[in-house]
């Protein structure tokens, strides 16, 4: 019973007394240690974005009222090692004139900045991330972020493609604009928790944060799916109008790498997603009965996100790019920030209440917040639609 | 343990490398690519002080360093806005060529 | 030799051999990538600084939003997609000189100071640096002020920018 309740801890020093015994100094046995965790949680992951590749052609096929993959396999599970195999023995094309150390760079840059994420999520409260609470986690997601943009842009350039430089230039723009409502809302459950540690945010949502402040995690759910560079986000990789962006030029394992990454990253947002907004591994007292419990409801949480982030891929229109960059300007900051305000606010002048009210308080400051925001929006567009149409517009029900 | 010394010794050739790339190079992109790393140099210096003074809780290095930041990125982005601009109307970035204003 | 002085010698090796790629190399979208690595390896002196707030922000502010930007500027003035020229001024060599000049000075002039070999304290636990840093950013007794005249500071620097840059038809 004693490995099941913190099955880390037991392995650790297991593995450790072996590697003293076999005379090591006791600092080279902890960073070997160390180096096998790192290599069992990428394997764990790398085994999941397999297995989110057949979730996501299953879920894909669904909402386009077909049935998928089924061949391959009972209900095509086998799919997705054949189309690694596939992505395999395809032939590595370099194109004539790129710049060979960055295009081969790219793709691992890429994947690096999603893998480097999973650094500080918590799984269980026995199975923390780093340091046992790196305290500037919230911010730690901007940083990797930042190396995933930047992965981007090096994969536009080296390409050597008209299309690849747009796609690449038009990705990142939104990717970079869309990080400030990002940073400005994941500040919202740090004022709450009062640290930018995760593992703290996770612990202190005795209310999930999402009754709390119901406006910052829709703003972080586009956000996301925003830096995520998916629908309807996806400017950078539009098949009708760039042919794929950033992605024309790579083929094989390297698009396999791009493809996975895309994917895992996606996965890896639906978690942050539950973590800051919807009490992580938390499940009223569940989590501590058993670590394996508690990724599994985590998971769980996950992709319910995930399913979310599909759903509104396979159900919206692409926007245009420069849509795209008003509505981040014009709409989802100025409301961000003003959430943030509103948010310090009540947080400070409600502070001493009991707990309903609170809850209460400022769930619906965030709905008055979200009506207001409305409200301007929809005037702005209609005067947008009178100035386009010539006051042809015809006003129903006032 | 790691001397002071050493980071100091460290900032001051990051420091010099940076002033090697603004003396020299040709292009006007190159050269705020040198400030950059005098900049970067600057900020190790003063974590480095934060971290090795006599009271770790005084965040008054930390505070200089962000600082640091700021007027960094104010000035990138208003250095590479009148490169642009200059070369759209030049049509040239290399900092000889840019002297219709010399005597 | 200890743990933590073969890790700070690594960092500064990869720092400085990045910093000479970055002012040296003939193409220049290479050396804005070098420049990339260059700032990777200052948030990594960061980190080990225990200045982990820094360290982030850097990744953040530098690599994330700086470094891109110099990209997109390099790529916005070629003439066309080949590598340009040979990159050195006339008088590369006087540069050098200064150069190495102003390092052995710096040098000479740290030697005279005896607060060189003073090592680290031992850092506290159960301190923490983010909020004592808040702390000292927004309230009156700390520096209040230079982080409100920064940020009046970014404004401007923003509004010029996108003046300056504007493509008026």
């Amino acid at each position: 019973m004693d490995f099941w309740k913190d099955p880390l801890k037991v392995a650790a020093d297991w593995l450790m007394g072996i590697f003293t015994g076999w005379g090591m100094p006791e600092i080279a046995a902890q960073i070997l240690i160390g180096f096998l965790g790192i290599l069992l949680l990428i394997s764990l992951l790398m085994v999941l974005d397999i297995f989110l590749v057949w979730v996501e052609r299953k879920v894909v096929s669904r909402f386009q009222d077909r049935i998928g993959p089924n061949r391959v396999g009972p209900f095509g599970l086998i799919q997705p090692f054949a189309d690694i195999i596939k992505l395999l023995i395809k032939e590595d094309i370099t194109p004539g004139g790129a710049d060979r150390t960055v295009y081969n760079l790219a793709p691992i840059l890429s994947m690096m900045s999603v893998l480097i994420l999973w650094a500080v999520v918590p799984l269980a409260p026995a199975i923390l991330g780093v340091d046992a609470d790196l305290n500037i986690g919230a911010l730690y997601i901007i940083a990797a972020g930042a190396i995933g943009t930047l992965s981007i842009i090096m994969a536009g350039w080296a390409s050597n493609n008209k299309y690849s430089l747009i796609g690449a230039f038009r990705e990142v723009a939104v990717m970079l604009s869309f990080e400030i409502p990002m940073l400005t809302v994941m500040l919202i459950p740090t004022i709450f928790a009062g640290s930018m540690g995760i593992v703290k945010i996770v612990n202190s949502q005795d209310t999930w944060y999402f009754f709390l402040a119901p406006l910052a995690a829709l703003i972080f759910f586009i956000a996301a799916i925003a830096e995520l560079g998916r629908a309807p986000f996806d400017m950078g990789e539009a098949e009708s109008e760039l042919v794929s962006g950033y992605n024309i030029e790579y083929s094989g394992m390297k698009f396999g790498m791009f493809y996975a990454g895309e994917l895992l990253h996606a996965f890896t947002f639906g978690g942050f997603w539950a973590i800051l907004f919807f009490g992580g591994y938390r499940f009223f007292g569940l989590e501590l009965v058993n670590p394996l419990l508690a990724i599994a409801i985590l998971f769980f949480k996950a992709f319910i996100g995930y399913w979310l982030i599909m759903w509104v891929r396979y159900t919206l229109l692409r926007i245009r790019i420069d849509h795209m960059l008003a509505f981040n300007w014009k709409f989802l900051t100025p409301v961000a920030f003003v959430l943030l305000m509103v948010t310090a606010l009540m947080n400070a002048l409600l502070s001493g209440l009991p707990g309903w009210l609170y809850v209460s308080g400022m769930f619906l400051s965030n709905v008055l917040l979200t009506w207001g925001a409305l409200e301007i929006a929809r005037h702005y567009s209609r005067g947008e639609r009178e100035k386009v149409e010539g006051k042809q517009v015809v006003e129903v029900g006032h | 343990m790691v001397p002071l010394s050493w980071y100091l010794i460290f900032a001051a050739a990051l420091f010099s490398i940076g002033l090697f790339g603004v003396l020299s190079r040709r292009n006007a992109v190159a050269i705020l690519l040198g400030i950059e790393l005098m900049l970067n140099s600057v900020n190790i210096n003063l974590a480095a002080f934060w971290r090795y003074g006599k009271d770790v809780t005084v965040m008054t290095g930390q505070v200089f360093a962000i600082i640091v930041f700021a007027v960094a990125a104010a000035e990138v982005a208003v250095g590479l806005a009148l490169v642009i601009s200059v070369y759209r109307r030049r049509n040239t970035v290399v900092a000889d060529e840019i002297n219709m204003m010399k005597w | 030799m200890t743990g933590e002085q073969i890790t700070f010698l690594a960092v500064a090796l990869f720092t400085l051999g990045s910093g000479f790629m970055v002012v040296t190399s003939g193409n220049l979208v290479h050396a804005a990538l070098w420049l990339v690595s260059t700032l990777f390896g200052v948030a990594v002196t960061y980190a080990v600084l225990d200045a982990s707030f820094l360290a982030v922000v850097q990744v953040v502010v530098y690599i994330g939003a700086i470094a891109i930007l110099f990209i997109f500027a390099v790529m916005l003035t070629r003439k066309d997609m080949r590598d340009q020229g040979p990159q050195m001024n006339k008088n590369w060599w006087f540069g050098a000189l200064l150069a190495v000049l102003t390092f052995a000075g710096l040098f000479f002039l740290l030697q005279g100071w005896d607060g060189m070999s003073r090592t680290a304290a031992v850092y506290p636990s159960n301190f923490d640096a983010v909020s004592e840093l808040g702390n000292a950013l927004t309230s009156p007794a700390g520096y209040v002020l230079p982080f409100e005249v920064a940020s009046v500071l970014l404004v401007a620097a923003l509004v010029g920018a996108v003046y300056v840059a504007f493509n008026r038809k």
